[in-house]
């Protein structure tokens, strides 16, 4: 009986030990806020992501300085007023994908999920939950997701001359394929 | 007790399980992170922001205007505070100042002025040399060399004598070595030569030479204390009176940046914003209260596609 339950229990951890993790070191962020004054956009292409097929657990880490703007002045000024990157040069995302089960990773297809979890920027960690989807198209796995977050929430403060030409909210989009581990 | 044994093993081996599989993501970020930081650790990081602007207050920063960026400046300088309350402290005279500064490269931009003052036009064009950096090349400090030209386009003052063109012309060259030391505080020396082919009076220099040195201080994130000195190495006094009686600017002033504008105020003792002015023909006095009450202001535009 010891014999049995041993084995199965060595065959579960075995099984968890094989999960099956993908990585990706250029995920893509972006965010993009518009008002009437003028866009602000930008990109980050170094995002670091990883993510468990078994468990769910999706991870993301990227450097505040990666982003890269449009107008070399509006990167000054959000590295050194806004994101205070010499401070805070790192953020990260830790969260999980709950319904992962619904995910059928040997199947093409396009699968809605949630994702849970601690976005922490500008020195704040804040619970989110976003949707997003995860894609599976001949082995390769992608996932991408759109949502809005506001500024306030991260102690991102906007000093009143310029709240005409910059939103209390911006949209986040995150892209991302990923290699096998 | 065997039971109780095969009860613990199982317990362990559950909870081993449990926690590879919660650290399985972890384990891998972290060694991305790693992996990430060598090859950062190959790149190099050059330091932005060392002031708020191409200008400290009267003279060049180490700052340049982005890749086609045009930097849009109006300076003005009132009247003396000691002119009194008849010109309300100098607030009546107002000597103006328009330039259109234009970055080709990151690293080279180019600029083009006039003042009121002795209706001057002038030119120039700042390249930076050094840029401070950490990662891969290590490099302590920014240096940029910029070289100005100036016209003078008043009338002649005697018409009747035989005036030449290049009379009107003065050249400067200018090293601006600046540190950013940390996140609010930055400092620089700028090395400089003027020479001016026409001086006002027999005993005065065509050469000169002088050093000056500027900081910053951030309050906020977006205001700073500034500060500069120019002085002026004029070698043994000749008080014959066919010497003009110079004497080294200091400005101090705030810079206020909202977005894509940066304020800068200032009191200075000097009217002329140009350099051959400032800093070889000013004759204000702090302890006369020759203060002057100025400001610049910068707007910048983005022109053109930047990649």
């Amino acid at each position: 009986m010891k014999k049995i339950l041993v084995t199965f229990l060595l065959s579960v951890c075995s099984i968890a030990l094989q999960a099956q993790v993908y990585f990706t070191k250029n995920a893509s962020v972006s965010f993009f806020s518009k008002t009437s004054m003028e866009d602000i956009d930008a990109v980050n292409n170094q995002a670091l992501s990883v993510l468990n097929a078994t468990t769910g657990d999706l991870q993301f880490s990227l450097s505040v300085k990666g982003f890269h703007f449009k107008k070399p002045l509006m990167e000054e000024h959000f590295n050194e007023n806004y994101m205070e990157s010499e401070k805070y040069p790192k953020s990260t995302f830790k969260g999980q994908i709950t319904d992962i089960k619904s995910v059928d990773f040997t199947k093409n297809g396009t699968y809605k999920v949630t994702v849970k979890g601690d976005l922490t920027m500008h020195g704040v960690t804040k619970n989110v939950t976003v949707p997003g989807t995860v894609t599976i198209e001949n082995g390769k796995v992608s996932a991408n997701a759109k949502f809005i977050i506001a500024l306030a929430d991260y102690d991102i403060t906007i000093p009143k001359i310029v709240q005409q030409t910059i939103q209390k909210t911006i949209e986040l989009t995150i892209s991302c394929k990923y290699d096998k581990k | 007790m065997k039971t109780y044994s095969t009860a613990l093993s199982m317990m362990a081996l559950v909870l081993f399980s449990l926690s590879t599989k919660a650290q399985d993501t972890t384990d891998v970020m972290s060694q991305l992170e790693n992996e990430m930081k060598q090859e950062d650790a190959q790149k190099t990081e050059y330091v932005t922001a060392t002031f708020k602007t191409t200008r400290l207050i009267n003279g060049h920063s180490t700052e340049n205007v982005g890749k086609h960026v045009l930097d849009f400046r109006i300076s003005h300088r009132f009247g003396p505070l000691n002119s009194g309350a008849y010109n309300l402290f100098g607030l009546d005279n107002a000597t103006m100042k328009l330039d259109f500064d234009y970055g080709i490269t990151d690293r080279l931009m180019v600029g083009v002025g006039r003042s009121t003052y002795q209706k001057t036009f002038d030119a120039f064009f700042k390249y930076k040399i050094l840029r401070q950096s950490k990662g891969k090349k290590n490099m302590p400090i920014t240096m940029s060399y910029v070289p100005t030209i100036s016209l003078n386009s008043m009338k002649w003052a005697n018409p009747d004598q035989k005036n030449y063109f290049s009379s009107r012309l003065a050249f400067v060259h200018q090293l601006v070595i600046g540190r950013k030391f940390s996140e609010g505080t930055s400092f620089e020396i700028v090395p400089t030569y003027v020479h001016r082919n026409l001086v006002a009076l027999s005993g005065d220099k065509n050469d000169i030479y002088a050093i000056g040195i500027g900081g910053r201080q951030k309050l906020t994130k977006r205001i700073s204390i500034n500060a500069e000195y120019y002085y002026q190495f004029k070698g043994e006094d000749d008080d014959e009176g066919n010497v003009t009686k110079t004497t080294n600017n200091l400005s101090i002033g705030f810079d206020i940046e909202t977005g894509g504008h940066v304020f800068q105020l200032h009191f200075t003792n000097s009217t002329s914003m140009n350099e051959k002015g400032f800093i070889g023909e000013n004759t204000g006095k702090w302890s006369n209260g020759d203060v002057l009450f100025g400001f610049n202001i910068s707007r910048v535009f983005n022109i053109g596609k930047r990649h």
